[in-house]
């Protein structure tokens, strides 16, 4: 039997007249609300068709990546189109975020023409500030020089910084500089050493948020997502009762919680991917042109500290 | 004739045709003893691989990589200085001549699961 289908193993209620229904949305990303140290996030999506209620909380916050503008191949000629729509959905949310985080790939090949576009556009979003971490598409040829002009002020060395926000600690981790041949994403010993010192004087109480491009956890690193020296960079974060690791990258939206960390990626806001091992490899998926803002537009996630169960629902909506 | 015919035919003729080009090459591009590779020689990059995962060539030998993949890459060697290209965007192409012998592992800096190498004898 080679053609079959897969039993829904995340229990979210989504069949194929739902996941159709979600065809009709685009946008991308999570809101991500903080209250009382339980970093949850919702689909924008569902939050835009009153599926959830009382989402306020100490902090709201918004995810998005890999917009790769300067991309115009079959899988989406018009990135910029989808990156709008992604901020319109974000611009209709009830709470307006704090902030954005934009978790990188801005850009398809570092272009300066590219980088205004992506700042141009996200112009329109109605929040306070925006923050940044490169991907491996934002530092192709001058080590991220041009990235971090435009877009990393006030970091510490190859562009990390930490930020507090309502009593929750905030690191954006810079892991796609000066990788090594047949590695994997990378943070390098001064990064790491900085990361120890930055948290050190932190209560154990504190809810952490990191973000960063690449997975800091072993998704599938035969295509290189995962990152080599991230085991290290979270045991400086072992004390720590709430760790919430937000990445882009992959191109679709996985959870895994791991004792007193919740990994989640988001999807793109450009092209998706294909499933870890699905493809010879990993590059921009093709779908029919009416399916592929539901394919980007797409994160809902639950994150609650302590709870056992994975409480994925992927990106799927019904 | 049958349609299978006149294609078994037209294939015959080809490789007659070839046989003919190749006793018309000079003599120091014939197969023989220490004849490794022309002077130059191109591999793909497709599918986040690299076209020849060894390739072995003499000294002096231009290879030039072509990217035919949606998605920039980069030629660098191991050492990051030997040689590096730009990124790559599709179609776009980089060249090195290899001038001294030895082996020349180079990845991919974007990918850096792309691997591949060459020998220069």
């Amino acid at each position: 039997m080679s053609k079959y289908i897969h039993e829904n193993q995340d229990a979210d209620g989504v069949d194929r007249r739902g996941f159709l229904r979600c065809m009709a949305w685009a946008g991308t990303g999570a809101l991500c609300v903080l209250r009382g140290g339980v970093l949850k996030s919702f689909a924008l999506s569902d939050i835009m068709q009153g599926k959830i209620g009382n989402m306020t909380g100490d902090l709201s916050f918004v995810q998005i990546s890999d917009s790769h503008i300067g991309f115009n191949k079959d899988a989406n000629p018009d990135v910029t189109a989808t990156l709008r729509a992604a901020i319109a959905k974000v611009n209709a949310l009830p709470t307006p975020p704090a902030f954005v985080l934009h978790t990188g790939d801005l850009t398809q090949l570092s272009k300066a023409e590219e980088f205004d576009t992506l700042a141009e556009s996200l112009k329109s979003l109605k929040t306070e500030k925006i923050f940044y971490v490169p991907g491996e598409h934002d530092v192709l040829n001058d080590n991220g020089q041009m990235f971090h002009e435009r877009f990393g002020q006030k970091a510490q060395g190859d562009g990390w910084y930490s930020f507090d926000q309502k009593g929750a600690h905030f690191i954006g981790l810079v892991n796609v500089l000066n990788l090594k041949a047949g590695g994997l994403g990378s943070l390098g010993p001064q990064q790491l050493e900085w990361l120890e010192k930055d948290v050190s004087g932190l209560k154990s109480s504190t809810p952490i948020v990191v973000f960063a491009h690449i997975p800091l956890w072993s998704v599938y690193p035969e295509w290189g997502w995962g990152t080599e020296d991230s085991a290290q960079a979270l045991s400086y974060l072992k004390n720590f009762g709430s760790v919430t690791v937000l990445n882009g990258h992959i191109h679709q939206t996985m959870q895994k919680v791991e004792g007193n960390v919740t990994f989640h990626t988001a999807s793109s806001t450009a092209f998706p991917q294909p499933q870890p091992g699905q493809a010879p490899s990993p590059g921009p998926m093709k779908v029919p042109a009416e399916q592929l803002r539901g394919v980007l537009g797409i994160t809902d996630v639950n994150f609650v500290r302590g709870k056992h169960t994975l409480g994925i629902t992927d990106s799927t909506l019904a | 004739m049958n349609i299978k015919k006149i294609m078994w035919t037209a294939l015959v003729a080809v490789i007659a045709g070839g046989f003919i080009l190749l006793a018309g090459t000079p003599r120091s591009h014939a197969a023989g003893p220490g004849d490794k590779a022309p002077d130059s020689i191109e591999v793909k990059i497709d599918n986040f691989s690299f076209g020849a995962m060894k390739l072995t060539v003499s000294a002096g030998t231009t290879v030039t990589w072509i990217n035919n993949d949606d998605v920039p890459h980069t030629v660098v060697s191991e050492d990051k200085t030997t040689f590096r290209s730009k990124a790559l965007d599709t179609g776009d192409k980089f060249s090195y001549t290899f001038t001294k012998p030895g082996e020349y592992p180079y990845f991919c800096s974007v990918h850096p699961k792309m691997m591949a190498e060459v020998v220069v004898q």
